[in-house]
């Protein structure tokens, strides 16, 4: 394969597409398997040598992969730390694969795209996690299905290529107990502001975990909900066929879009004036704001993002909301400007990249319709705020 | 919103269950919350999670694993390193991590109830391996997996496949019971 590496330019931001079912309220679809390679040690436990001895097979058995077309691989420990947390926002490897922040790179942990296929699809996988291979597909939108046919496809290559380790009663050997069997984890990335403000979301997350349906945060592995979005993703691997585990999760996630929807729905009967004023601030503050860290653009992307879908403002784009939550990241926007950016600077340079990509849409919108231009004439940002009570008879 | 049980007093218990995969929330007051055996404060559901990592409620169950607690003993008495790869009991316990595929079937008598817990059964029913060059399994096993492969691909007809299938099943029927190596 191709071990000529790529700029990691928009490497792997398919999944941002905005696009495919229900792709509003659900931003990200996954499916990984875990797969581990018959007689090694599993990665958590190799040493360097024989994490290496991993990566090579791995290369080696990469060329020709029908499902994986132009392959290029990305090893950890041979990119500068900024472009492993660059990976790391995108979403497209594990904290265990990029390591830390500051500090070396775990020895031979590599991630693998492949070149172009299917539009708002990512298709990969990661060498040398806890797990020999982690085989993934990263869609946009809510598509399950899809999902799990694309990685199983590339999994029966990829399986022809090297022989796995299986055992006849437990399956597909995973370092993790947790993993083992089918080594499924199918996700969804859902945002959830209705359940949130109306205090739901508790009883529906507890709902779902005795389902066997879990939950975390956005960047997962524990990590906080930011901006009301939620991974939900199967707990248990063991025991059901991945359609069985895929059918469940779908099942669970349209009830939990029901119940957002319903939410959504009681709070614009009872309190639309209340909602208005709630997602044109956020608005209005995204749009002007001087500085912005990255927890609080993550909370008033979720109240555009309310807005959009209420139909309650007539830009950004769902796109757009998709890439400010990726690009305006920070070490993004370090390797934008060229250099590591302390807080302060990284929150100006943030608010700056957003107010750039809120005005191009402004400008996109009335540029649609001429006869009635949006109040700011694009990037004018000394111009009044929307939301007046002018404007807001404009709206609906 | 008032009560569904008695229709009179104000619902202050809100309880989400699943029957049948359907979620449906219920909404009581506090009396017939009692009278129905649910407890005023609904405490979180038990966590064990993931691989992704976040080992530390895996762990503190692998820890609580062999210590009696009124529970079927779990532990059978603790056997030795897994002779490929040295990991010992305590490390796995520690960790929440084995070391190599050869763990699985070294301390399958310590995993079997650990996966019973985790995942509600021990036994794969997800995706076969046939495999390129598969030599843990034999022969037998590998003709039924290629059978159960071959339903799939009948099912969601993938004649393609199918076909490919009924080959290589043909090939490996032609060929003597006691094979040598491949
Ligand atoms: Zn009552
Ligand atoms: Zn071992």
């Amino acid at each position: 394969m191709t071990t000529a590496e790529r700029d990691l330019g928009t490497e792997g931001l398919e999944w941002l597409a905005g696009e495919g079912r229900e792709h509003e309220i659900v931003l990200s679809t996954r499916v990984r398997l875990a797969r581990n390679i018959q007689g090694m040690p599993f990665s958590s436990r190799a040493g360097t040598d024989e994490r290496q001895r991993v990566l090579e097979r791995v290369r080696g058995s990469l060329s020709d992969v029908e499902n994986l077309p132009d392959p290029a691989l990305w090893r950890m420990d041979g990119l500068e730390p900024v472009d492993r947390r660059v990976l790391l926002e995108r979403h497209l490897v594990s904290r265990d694969v990029a390591g830390p922040d500051e500090g070396e790179a775990p020895p031979a942990a590599a991630l693998v795209l492949g070149g172009e296929g299917r539009s708002g699809v990512t298709r990969g996988l990661l060498v040398n996690e806890e797990d020999h291979l982690r085989l993934q597909t990263l869609v946009s939108g809510l598509q399950l299905e899809s999902a799990w046919e694309e990685v199983d496809a590339l999994d029966d290559e990829v399986g022809d290529r090297l022989p796995y380790a299986f055992h006849h009663e437990f399956g597909y050997l995973t370092s993790c107990p947790t993993n083992v069997g089918t080594g499924l984890r199918a996700s969804v990335l859902i945002h959830l502001p209705g359940l949130v403000l109306t205090k739901e979301i508790n009883k529906v997350l507890q709902g779902m975990s005795q389902v066997g349906i879990t939950y975390r945060g956005l960047f997962g592995e524990g990590s906080e909900v930011v901006g009301n979005f939620f991974q939900i993703s199967n707990q248990t691997t063991l025991g059901k066929s991945e359609s069985d585990l895929i059918d469940h999760l779908g099942k669970i996630v349209d009830q939990v879009i029901e119940y957002e929807q319903r939410a959504r729905g009681v709070l614009l009967k009872e309190a639309p004036g209340v909602m208005e004023d709630k997602v044109w601030r956020a608005y209005g503050i995204l749009r002007h704001a001087r500085s912005l860290s990255f927890d609080e653009m993550m909370n008033l992307l979720s109240g555009v993002r309310l807005g959009l879908t209420l139909k309650l403002l007539p830009t950004p784009r769902v796109l757009t909301l998709n890439k400010i939550m990726v690009l305006g990241r920070t070490a993004h926007l370090e390797r934008e400007a060229g250099r590591s950016l302390d807080e302060g600077d990284a929150d100006e340079r943030r608010a700056a990249f957003v107010r750039e990509l809120l005005a191009a849409d402004e400008d996109r919108a009335a540029a649609a319709e001429p006869d009635s231009p949006p109040e700011s004439d694009g990037r004018d940002d000394a111009s009044p705020v929307a939301g007046d009570s002018d404007d807001s008879d404009d709206e609906q | 919103m008032t009560c569904e049980n008695c229709g009179e007093r104000e619902a202050e218990i809100h309880l989400t269950q699943i029957v049948d995969d359907e979620m449906t929330t219920v909404h009581l007051c506090s009396r017939c919350a009692e009278e129905q055996g649910y407890a005023e404060s609904s405490e979180p559901a038990a966590e064990v999670t993931s691989g992704e990592g976040e080992n530390v409620p895996l762990t503190d169950f692998l820890a609580q694993m062999g210590k009696g607690g009124g529970e079927e003993s779990m532990l059978p008495a603790p056997s030795e390193p897994c002779p490929y790869c040295g990991t010992t009991i305590e490390d796995f316990r520690k960790t929440g991590r084995l070391g190599c595929p050869q763990c699985y079937p070294h301390y399958e008598a310590q995993l079997r109830p650990l996966l019973r817990r985790l995942h509600g059964s021990t036994q794969h029913v997800g995706k076969l391996y046939v495999g390129s060059d598969s030599e843990e399994e034999d022969r037998h096993t590998r003709l039924s997996a290629l059978r159960r492969k071959l339903d799939r691909a009948v099912e969601t007809e993938d004649f393609e496949k199918a076909a490919e299938l009924r080959d290589r099943i043909e090939e490996m029927e032609g060929e003597p019971e006691t094979e040598p190596v491949e």
